[in-house]
């Protein structure tokens, strides 16, 4: 295997990914990490006043892997952490499914828990995604970016 | 030769995808903006707003130079994760 490709997955798809099998290929063979952390974003039924049925996540295909690449590429210059896995969705989804998932394997459990962090925070105000809601009550509505995520990023 | 392109509610309000423009020498990211502002009063108003921009898959400020057969793409702030 590709040593590289083993430290780093990165991957901008419409299908669905499961968590535990995410888990497993940060641990397999991987006996000098003691730490593992990782998220799951999920579609919420309600923002920024509106009740939710679903959404559509458009993306910018020739760009948006390499954001995350680069995203994850910072945080390992930052953080001494073993394997990345980062997965994020795009196309139509509904109320309760699985939008992101990062993971972070690393020695000990803070490098993992803030590089963690900090690629989402990153990605959600670097990588090239946009979300459309459908509403139940306005119909489609573009989601619009906010301060906390632009405040967030601007911790590290 | 530049192509331009446009994402997500920019798109929309366009109704613009693609387009291509004429290069011309030491052209900078502004230029093209208000070369596309200058389309008319939607054009103005869309890309007057909160507008990033990536030349050739790269986030790039405004100053930023732009060279012949260049992927400008022209969208709203992120909205990811």
């Amino acid at each position: 295997m590709d040593h590289n490709q083993e430290l780093a997955m990165i991957k901008v798809t419409e299908n669905d990914f499961n968590v535990a099998e995410e888990y497993q290929a940060l641990i397999n063979n991987n006996s000098q990490d003691g730490a593992v952390v990782f998220f799951v974003g999920l579609v919420r039924d309600f923002n920024q006043g509106h009740s939710i049925k679903g959404l559509h996540l458009e993306y910018y295909p020739a760009m948006t892997e390499n954001a995350l690449k680069v995203i994850v590429e910072k945080a390992k210059e930052r953080w001494p952490i073993g394997r990345v896995r980062l997965i994020h969705r795009v196309g139509s989804l509904n109320i309760n499914d699985q939008i992101v998932f990062v993971g972070v394997s690393s020695q000990h459990r803070e490098a993992s828990f803030e590089a963690a962090q900090f690629i989402m925070d990153f990605l959600k105000t670097e990588a090239p995604f946009w979300k459309k809601e459908v509403t139940a009550d306005e119909g489609e509505r573009w989601v619009e970016a906010n301060q906390k995520d632009q405040l967030a990023r601007k911790r590290w | 030769m530049i192509n331009v392109l446009f994402f997500a509610s920019l798109r929309e309000r366009l109704g613009c995808e693609s387009l291509t423009l004429d290069y011309q020498p030491e052209m900078k990211l502004d230029d093209i903006k208000n070369q596309l502002m200058a389309k008319g009063d939607n054009w103005q108003n869309v890309l007057s707003g909160n507008v990033l921009a990536a030349i050739d898959q790269e986030m790039v400020q405004g100053d930023a130079e732009i060279h012949d057969n260049a992927e400008i793409a022209f969208f709203p702030p992120v909205t990811g994760g």
